[in-house]
């Protein structure tokens, strides 16, 4: 297995996520011992108010866990100093930017912030990270537009190319194909195949395009109110995993063509 | 950035505009001084006692207070992502209503303490200070609580009601020289500083000068949004501190030294924006100072109407010049940058 020999980017064990007050602990997910490899692109599935954006957050230490371990390059994530955690995280989120007036280059060099002096001056090096970030979007011809003027899709492929310019091993994405048609959804989650290839790095994000999220991804992650399984495609359709994900009153997963189907 | 490059001429031409606008200033007023003699007192080689005790400490006072009130303007509509924010939301006007209110006013109705107080110019800044100091601290210990910038901005309005409503019911009780004095604090004014109130002015201006260019990086990692910039490293409420801290410094002096100065701090960011066309605070910064003092600088000019004896009051002058200047510019560009 070469697999086997790929360094553990992420990796938890017996994680147990929800939300914590003074007196009582809603616990959302328990027992999630999943592992992020170098290069692959993972997908994290699961029905609406199943918990995936309470695991993301918890991932990227926006809420604190409940219980278990996390661990970023086999370091303790509650060790990362604010500014050391964004040079090996960088998220994409599901809100829009405060400043729609930037410019796509300035949003993208924008991801330099934690390796820029006080001033937050560019240097040679950041300036050739950021083309570098923007060639492999393809959004060359973007990089003097200001952020008002693009589509979603277009808006989209830019906050990657930020995140890409933070140069960190571990990406994060929140819903990256939410408000976008079908041909941008399949565009950005190729685009995300491509660059897990091309520079190593891990990414992971959470999605409802299962079907697309088979054809693409190395692994993917599966919630469902008892378990979190994580594998390859191929072996969770074997182990049946995406028969129980939704009530079965709707729509049923078909084995043969990997996909959803409507009850006739 | 790049773009940086782009914009060395507009700022020559400002700094060159700011320059004669200068002059201007100082030459013009009751009597117009004429510019060589202008000049040579400026430069040291005559003694000109009108430019050089009356004219120069207005002429700066006007650049110091443009330019600081911009600046915090600009702080407050990034921190709170609104472009209705300006220097005083965090209640700082207020606060320094309350101090003055109660030095004027509070002699009647408080008796003792107050009544002992002179009404000089020292003791109405020393007012003005420590009421906006006060109410800024509370905001600032009920903020440090909750989470949301957001509510900070709630927080400062609902001191600015409080405080309101402690000065209505204080003219209430005070008689109508007293009313009058009050009403004439809250005009404004350029002209009332000496060289050695000018020179702490200008120290605690320094100050929250020095802070406002610290918080530039910080300012535009929160263009993106407050989650997008923790995940950046931004220690969020480090850089709201150190951002509130330099609004209250050039914004409390300013208002206790000249006034609460209105529409300056919330219009000269926008007019920056549309002529700068930009978000970056490391060109947005100095382009507000120089737009500052310079509008500041005209509307002192007219304030004080050339030729005669009449001052008007500088706080309906800001407002008279600067507000259709907003507006045309926004008509014009048919569009809002923010």
């Amino acid at each position: 297995m070469t697999k086997e020999t790929k360094n553990i980017i992420l990796e938890t064990k017996n994680l147990s996520i929800g939300y914590k007050s003074k007196k009582t602990e809603n616990t959302i997910a328990s027992n999630i011992n999943i592992a992020l490899k170098q290069g692959e692109l993972i997908a994290l599935v699961g029905a609406n108010g199943i918990g995936k954006s309470t695991l993301l957050r918890t991932l990227t230490n926006v809420q604190p866990k409940l219980n278990g371990a996390i661990a970023i390059n086999a370091k303790p994530l509650q060790d990362y100093a604010q500014v050391e955690l964004a040079k090996v995280l960088s998220l994409v989120l599901t809100e829009t930017v405060s400043s729609k007036n930037l410019s796509v280059f300035e949003l993208v060099a924008l991801g330099r912030q934690p390796y820029t002096n006080w001033v937050g001056n560019l240097s040679k090096n950041d300036i050739d990270i950021v083309n570098k970030a923007i060639a492999q979007t393809n959004i060359e011809g973007l990089k003097h537009k200001k952020c008002f003027e693009l589509s979603d899709g277009q808006l989209q492929k830019v906050m990657v190319a930020r995140a890409l310019a933070q140069d960190t091993s571990l990406i994060i994405l929140d819903e990256p194909t939410t408000h976008l048609d079908m041909y941008h959804k399949a565009y950005i989650l190729k685009l995300l195949q491509k660059l897990a290839k091309e520079t190593g790095k891990t990414i992971l994000f959470s999605s409802h395009e299962i079907d697309l999220a088979i054809q693409l991804c190395d692994n993917l992650i599966v919630m469902s109110h008892n378990s979190c399984m994580q594998n390859t495609p191929e072996q969770l359709i074997n182990q049946g995993a995406f028969n129980t994900l939704f009530p079965n009153d709707l729509i049923v997963f078909d084995q043969t063509t990997k996909s959803f189907r409507v009850k006739k | 950035m790049v773009t940086s490059k782009s914009y060395k001429l507009s700022f020559i031409i400002l700094i060159i505009v700011l320059i004669i606008l200068f002059f201007a200033n100082v030459s013009l007023g009751s009597i117009s001084i004429p510019f060589n003699t202008v000049f040579n007192s400026l430069t040291g080689s005559a003694d000109n006692y009108i430019i050089l005790n009356y004219r120069l400490p207005k002429a700066i006072t006007a650049i110091l207070v443009g330019s600081g009130l911009g600046i915090s303007g600009l702080l407050m509509q990034t921190l709170f992502r609104n472009p209705l924010a300006g220097p005083f939301v965090l209640g700082i006007t207020s606060g320094a209503s309350l101090g003055v209110a109660l030095v004027i006013m509070g002699s009647s109705v408080l008796g003792g303490f107050f009544a002992t107080l002179l009404i000089s110019k020292w003791s109405l800044v020393i007012s003005a200070s420590l009421g906006s100091f006060l109410v800024l601290l509370t905001v600032l210990i009920v903020s440090s609580r909750v989470r949301d910038t957001m509510a900070i901005l709630i927080i400062g309005l609902m001191f600015g009601s409080i405080t309101a409503a402690v000065v209505s019911v204080l003219s209430y009780f005070s008689s109508a020289e007293e009313l009058q004095q009050y009403i004439f604090w809250g005009f404004g004014s350029l002209g009332d500083l000496q060289w050695n109130e000018l020179k702490i002015f200008a120290l605690i201006y320094s100050v929250g000068l020095l802070f406002s260019i610290a918080s530039i990086k910080a300012l535009n990692t929160l263009l993106l949004g407050e989650n997008y910039a923790k995940s950046l490293g931004l220690n969020i409420k480090q850089s709201r501190l150190i951002i509130i801290i330099a609004t209250s410094l050039l914004a409390g002096t300013i208002t206790a030294f000249a006034g609460p100065i209105a529409f300056i701090g919330l219009a000269i960011p926008h007019l920056t924006r549309q002529v700068f066309n930009t978000s970056n605070h490391k060109i947005l910064l100095p382009a507000v100072f120089l737009f500052g003092a310079i509008i500041m600088l005209i509307c002192d000019s007219i304030a004080q109407l050339p030729n005669t004896d009449y001052t008007l009051p500088i706080n309906a002058i800001t407002s008279l010049i600067g507000a259709p200047v907003v507006v045309w510019l926004l008509v014009r560009k048919k569009k809002m940058v923010f």
